[in-house]
């Protein structure tokens, strides 16, 4: 076998694990993906009838705020996935198994891609099922199949970047509990963007961090692909945001696995 | 092939491994000759692990060198990786998969193909027993069977040397035998094992030469009855029929200790067959016919104790 042909059996062999570990404990997935239905449910429902009235744009009420909210809901379903990769892996590399992968003649990186490629379908399989709860509560995106295509192509594409990111905090995080923390700040960072407010209504310090942080792009481009017009320089600093996120996480994962020979 | 014969399958010189300037390994010299069991026996901290997961290739060494099967460790962990096999203290299992998948894994993992591959999963199984409990996930063994299923993963890839970091530790009596059959069957097929252990009575069991580790360094090196002459403290005991007998026999030995009640006399001895025919040649001369006689060598117990550790002052 060719080194290349050697480095996919290897990840489909390790991708086939994770996934198994994935539907053996189902209660994880669960509860990742009932935040994001909690904050949505608890945004349309609680707080839809006020914050959609402060708006503006000429938008008001409950439906137009389930319409606004949707797509930070959604990047939500993705950051907290990305909690869920961080304690996964963590947990993996505080195992003895990590060790034994370590000393046979596999290829290295190919427990990471199992890692990577699991929490992809994971995180994925939850966005689609917070997407279909949104559609329910009565988000109502006016996007035709373009529009769709491009929203989910962007969404994969913030998936992969998170989920290289949180290999590699699951990697760099000395426990499971602090692997469990240091992704708290993902799900943060959502609400200090435009996925709930609009950011001129932010003060000032907080709306320059709201307009230059990486995830107001990604759910003002979302929103775009999926409610009207695109902004192309917000779907290129999407684009480029996730690109550059995935390539430095994937290259800091890598040389923390490499680095990092034992945990004990 | 031949030439690997004669070239120890271990073979460890001057090695040096600090942590934040604690050294852990000061120096080490070891060889394990191929085919045989080597029991590396040390305290707590002795560096038994450290020195494992260097020859492993999981950790660097700081100077020194290190060959697993004619390999150097460090530049050529990938050949190094294709003949050993290693069981660490932590099993190294995959609690959610069941026992055969988790084997599975490992036979894909050694690319096997599917059918070679299913057919050493179920190879293994049966060899340690573990059949009846193939399709139960791995979190619901116990710890014997947890062990023995570690084990059977280390083999699937079929290594001709073998490091086992204590393999019995935290394992009941039972199980524990158990284990060390299994060594000892693979012993027989000619696999070199690197062992460490803490206990004594299994590197007694099981292993051809003994290593004491002590400090970064062997101490001492030896066959297990070998070992156990370094240390003083043998004797050979008598049991004589009365306090007349005592007196005579005592005044014979001058440098042995006497027990008036239980009519008993230490003579101080090595065990040798030397020793041994000049004190029966000495009881024919005086004219003295123990009831019993027995020879009590040091055990490994007080190997350990008087070669690792603090010095201790020797007791009379």
């Amino acid at each position: 076998m060719s080194s290349l042909s050697i480095a996919m059996h290897d990840s489909t062999t390790m991708t086939r694990r994770s996934l198994r570990r994935l539907a053996r404990y189902p209660s994880m997935t669960v509860i990742l993906v009932g935040m994001p239905v909690v904050f949505l449910l608890l945004f349309v429902y609680v707080f839809g009838q006020t914050l959609g009235a402060g708006l503006g744009y000429g938008l008001s009420g409950r439906e137009a705020y389930a319409d606004y909210i949707a797509p930070g809901v959604l990047v939500i379903t993705i950051a907290a996935a990305a909690q869920g990769t961080a304690i996964s892996v963590a947990m993996d590399m505080a195992a003895g198994l990590i060790a034994r992968f370590r000393i046979m003649p596999i290829t290295r990186s190919a427990v990471l891609t199992g890692h990577a490629v699991t929490a992809f379908v994971q995180t994925l399989g939850s966005v689609l099922l917070v997407l279909l709860v949104a559609l329910l509560v009565g988000f109502r995106p006016t996007a035709g199949p373009i529009g769709w295509l491009g929203a989910l192509g962007l969404l994969a594409l913030f998936t992969i970047a998170l989920t290289w990111f949180s290999v590699a905090i699951g990697l760099f995080a000395k426990t499971v509990e602090s692997a469990s923390n240091i992704p708290m700040f993902l799900v943060l960072l959502p609400f200090l963007s435009s996925g709930f407010v609009p950011t001129d209504t932010l003060p000032t310090a907080l709306r320059w961090f709201a307009e230059y942080e990486p995830f107001t792009p990604v759910i003002e481009t979302l929103r775009g692909l999926l409610l009207g017009s695109v902004e192309m320089r917000q779907a290129v600093l999407a684009v480029g945001w996730s690109l550059a996120i995935t390539l430095g996480s994937f290259l800091w994962a890598r040389s923390l696995f490499e680095r990092r020979p034992t945990r004990t | 092939m031949t030439s690997a014969m004669q070239t120890p399958a271990i073979e460890v010189a001057g090695l040096v491994k600090a942590y934040d300037g604690t050294v852990v390994l000061d120096g080490l010299d070891l060889a394990v000759e191929t085919g045989s069991v080597l029991a590396l026996l040390g305290p707590n901290g002795a560096g038994k692990t450290t020195l494992v997961q260097i020859l492993s290739t999981l950790l660097p060494s700081d100077g020194g060198s290190a060959r697993v099967g004619g390999h150097d460790v460090a530049t050529e962990a990938e050949q190094v990786r294709r003949l050993i096999g290693v069981t660490g203290q932590s099993t190294a299992l995959d609690d959610l998969l069941t026992g055969r998948e988790n084997l599975a894994l490992m036979a894909d993992l050694c690319r096997l193909g599917r059918d070679v591959g299913r057919q050493k999963v179920s190879e293994l199984l049966d060899r340690f027993e573990l059949s009846g409990d193939a399709d139960r996930p791995a979190s619901t063994y116990s710890g014997g069977m947890r062990r023995k299923l570690d084990l059977a993963m280390t083999l699937v890839g079929d290594p001709s040397i073998l490091f086992l970091d204590e393999p019995t530790t935290g394992l009941d009596p039972r199980s524990r035998r158990a284990v060390w059959q299994l060594i000892r069957d693979l012993s027989r097929d000619g696999i070199t094992v690197l062992l460490t252990t803490q206990y004594l009575e299994e590197a007694d069991h099981l292993a051809h030469r003994i290593a004491v580790l002590d400090k970064g360094g062997i101490v001492a090196e030896g066959t297990p009855a070998e070992l156990k002459r370094l240390v003083p403290g043998g004797h050979v005991r008598l049991q004589l029929p009365d306090a007349a007998a005592l007196e005579v026999a005592a005044g014979s030995f001058p440098r042995a200790t006497r027990d008036d009640a239980d009519l008993v006399l230490q003579v101080p001895s090595d065990g040798g067959a030397g020793s041994l025919r000049s004190l029966l040649d000495e009881l024919d001369r005086i004219g003295i016919e123990p009831d019993e006689l027995s020879v009590h060598l040091p055990d490994l117990d007080d190997v350990f104790l008087a070669l690792t550790g603090p010095k201790q002052t020797q007791g009379s």
